[in-house]
């Protein structure tokens, strides 16, 4: 009776019914890929030197770090006692994967993100520290560190430290992400999720869906600021993007081939499982519309030669997308890993709530909350020059 | 002739190092940990359990006696019984169920005369565990005597031993809101007693042992007869031991 | 050096700031780790004595027969020699630590044999079973078994 209620179909070990992992941890490692994938478009101008991307680089600086701030949060939603989270700082356990993640996270935001963030704006916190007013003086104020010192020695500095710390932050973008990948690929237990590949899948889909949605909001934001989007910047872009999706394709697909070849025990449970319970939110969503359909789209670009208004469709289309996939991926990944029984031989199904703590509503807060901490950032920390005063 | 053997036995403990599990049981005595509690040492067991699923009978007296003396909430398991049913064209593919868990025994299902029998699974206090090794921050973990807990005190219920547990023993328990599992009754195997499934288990289908009591007569019986551990190729170090398993269980 | 320190000057107060978080993370570590953490293993070693502490349901055959011996003397004599008191009788530590806190009932031998002995074709074909509905023509099973020694007349 249980078991019907359940959705099961076959047999389930009686405490698999139950999925451990929901919805929430679905936009963990959509929200850190996020981070991951914009940081490295703000290095390919500082590191790569690929000039056209100048526009994006602050802006894609400030998403990371609105996204990275909400990285933890459906983590500490979905522990059982979220109030002893600390002990991953006080005991870290040396074979966990995951008791990497604090001190991580903390690498990532402290010294890679903050400090590049900081030492960009630098000559700017001064400069507004002088001529702001009220609360916002105060906090610019603050963010100078009673420093003053914008010398063009001390800039000259700050360019060269920011470089270096863009260059380990790129490592590190690669660390904070591949090291979610490897949470699921060193699961031996999970057919599913134990793949090498899994970090490389992991961080090339982070890329991927960083890509976009810097892209995404550095059109929608010329558009709000009524300012010409620069179309060299996003053709490049769009490049990139298509790029790393052909990549992050080629890897699932190898990820696919290799698994049907070998044909191991799990096959037929997982063949199945993509198959039924997965075939909406796996082949037509994640491969069909949020895959070959933006690289179709990208490649038309670079092929055919269209009009500006055309690119721009394509690349709001492609992005839009984009973003739908890598998150279609990342559910697979995460609830496809729990749909099947390690015997190989049921399914359950997984039922999201809505108005409980890990349901849906909570869920779509923390997809909206880096925004609004985008939008307190970019008033704080323009990432345009010139106009910032109209802001 | 038993005699003979069992005294060469207790002359040579290398014997004892036959078997994987008691291997790994040797470092830890190497490594000269003390004892947590006055009248019982930890440092002198390595607990294991012998399962001989040819004795089951599916009863489920170990399910509920397992209930009882663990308060396990309703609808999850700390021990269960599956029964199979294997077609002869057809080994690989099973048919498999345990209705709540086998709690309330099993109402007659085969009549084709196939073959068909019971299981009797719970975790499998791995010496080497998957479990134990993801946790974030060392809230469960391997005693010095061989059985892997939980510290209900200090998990923080991210469920990641859930996941990584590869027999599906662990479960989240909704009342403490952290991991659970079963003890190996270590409340019970500390002051002398069996677990509270051996206790209640009518026909001796499992029997609690100690690797490092070299009266324990585990040791004779993994030599004498064909012994499996479940999924062998998670080299997880299980130390649940299944006498003559059939190739069909996973 | 004095113009390269001035030009680092906010530097400096960055690694300042960051040193002091570290320091100030490792005093607090200090002071609230579990005590002699990691003194087994890598867990919290009271624990082990909190688990150790959990309340025993079931006595043990041992410490039934400590009282009822003549009860153990009987059953060590027929088949159901090696069963446990408490397989049939239930968890009954409370009545071994102090009898008359407990009094157990017996329990009702039409659901407790029938739980063993009901025929079912995933049993081992060694193990005595019964096809209940037919066997005993509606008589309770301990008109000719008793449980403690099964055998007819026992």
């Amino acid at each position: 009776m249980g078991t019907l209620l359940h959705g099961v179909e076959g047999y389930m070990y009686p405490n698999e019914v139950e999925l451990q992992w929901s919805v929430l941890i679905v936009l963990y490692p959509y929200i850190t890929g996020l981070v991951a994938g914009a940081f490295i478009l703000a290095s390919l101008e500082r590191v790569f030197k690929v000039e056209a991307v100048k526009p994006t680089y602050r802006l894609a600086l400030l998403v990371a770090l609105a996204f990275l701030l909400v990285a933890p949060l459906p983590l500490q939603l979905h522990l059982g006692h979220p109030e002893r989270s600390f002990e991953m700082y006080l005991t870290p356990h040396r074979s966990s994967a995951m008791a990497m993640f604090g001190f991580v996270y903390l690498w990532y935001l402290m010294i890679v993100l903050l400090m590049e963030i900081w030492l960009d704006y630098r000559k700017n916190i001064v400069e507004w520290a002088e001529t702001g007013t009220g609360l916002k003086r105060w906090i610019y104020r603050i963010l100078t560190l009673g420093s003053r010192n914008v010398s063009a020695a001390a800039l000259r500095v700050d360019d060269r430290v920011g470089y270096f710390i863009t260059l380990i932050g790129v490592p590190s973008a690669f660390l904070l992400h591949g090291y979610v990948g490897f949470i699921f690929g060193s699961i031996k237990a999970n057919p599913w999720w134990s793949t090498p590949l899994m970090p490389v899948v992991f961080i090339f889909s982070a890329m991927v869906s960083g890509i976009a949605a810097v892209l995404l909001l550095y059109m929608l934001t010329s558009k709000l600021r009524r300012t010409p989007i620069d179309m060299r910047c996003v053709d490049t872009i769009g490049r990139y993007l298509l790029y790393t999706f052909v990549i992050d394709f080629s890897l699932e697909m190898l990820d696919l081939v290799h698994r049907l070849y070998e044909a191991d025990e799990s096959l037929r449970a997982l063949d199945f499982m993509v198959h039924t319970r997965l075939f909406f939110s796996q082949v037509i969503l994640q491969i069909f519309i949020g895959t070959l359909l933006p690289i179709a789209l990208l490649g038309l670009t670079q092929i055919v030669k269209l009009s500006e208004g055309a690119r721009k469709a394509i690349y709001v289309a492609a992005g839009s997308v984009t973003m739908i996939s890598i998150f279609a991926m990342r559910w697979n990944v995460v609830i496809g890993g729990q749909l099947f029984s390690k015997s190989f031989l049921g399914y359950t199904s997984y039922k999201m709530a809505f108005a409980t703590r890990e349901g849906l509503l909570p869920a779509i807060i923390l997809v909206l909350l880096p925004f609004l901490i985008l939008y307190v950032l970019v008033k704080l920390l323009p990432p345009w020059p010139k106009r910032e005063a109209a802001v | 002739m038993e005699m003979t053997r069992r005294e060469m036995l207790v002359k040579s403990g290398k014997f004892i190092l036959l078997t994987s599990a008691a291997a790994a049981a040797w470092d830890y005595v190497l490594a000269g940990k003390a004892e947590a509690a006055p009248n019982y040492d930890m440092t002198k067991h390595w607990w294991a359990m012998v399962i001989d699923p040819e004795k089951c009978i599916g009863c489920g007296n170990c399910v509920r006696a397992c209930e009882t003396e663990n308060d396990v909430p309703e609808g999850y398991f700390r021990t269960w019984i599956e029964r199979y049913h294997v077609d002869d064209w057809d080994m690989e593919h099973p048919q498999v169920d345990s209705p709540n868990g086998g709690h309330d025994g099993f109402p007659e299902k085969y009549h084709d005369g196939g073959k068909t029998f019971f299981v009797p699974k719970m975790c499998n206090h791995c010496a080497d565990s998957p479990c134990t090794q993801v946790c974030p921050v060392g809230a469960t973990f391997i005693t010095p005597d061989g059985v892997v807990l939980i510290d209900p005190k200090y998990c923080l219920g991210c469920r990641y031993c859930i996941q990584a547990c590869p027999y599906g023993c662990r479960f989240f328990n909704p009342k403490t809101n952290t991991a659970d599992k079963c003890t190996l009754c270590y409340h019970r195997i500390t002051q002398g007693l069996t677990t509270a499934c051996c206790e209640a288990c009518p026909t001796q289908a499992r029997v609690l042992a100690d690797l490092k009591n070299p009266k324990d007569p585990i040791h004779a019986f993994l030599r004498t007869h064909s012994v499996q551990v479940l999924k062998p190729q998670m080299a997880t170090h299980a130390k649940v031991f299944y006498k003559n398993l059939d190739g069909s269980v996973r | 050096m004095k113009d390269f320190l001035r030009s680092i000057e906010h530097l400096l107060r960055v690694v300042l700031l960051l040193a002091l978080g570290v320091i100030g993370f490792l005093v607090v570590r200090r002071m609230v780790i579990p005590a002699e953490f990691g003194k087994y293993g890598h867990f919290r070693p009271a624990a082990l004595d909190e688990i150790r502490a959990h309340p025993v349901k079931f006595a043990g055959r041992q410490a039934c027969e400590a009282c009822h011996s003549d009860q153990a003397d009987v059953k060590s004599k027929g088949k159901h020699a090696n069963l446990g008191c408490e397989a049939c009788h239930g968890a009954l530590a409370r009545h071994a630590e102090d009898p008359g806190s407990l009094v157990p009932k017996l329990p009702d031998t039409a659901v407790l044999c029938a739980r063993c002995h009901e025929a079912n074709q995933a049993k081992p074909k060694s193990f005595p079973q019964v096809k209940t509905a037919e066997h005993s023509s509606g008589l309770a099973c301990n008109t000719c078994h008793k449980p403690h020694d099964p055998r007819i007349g026992g």
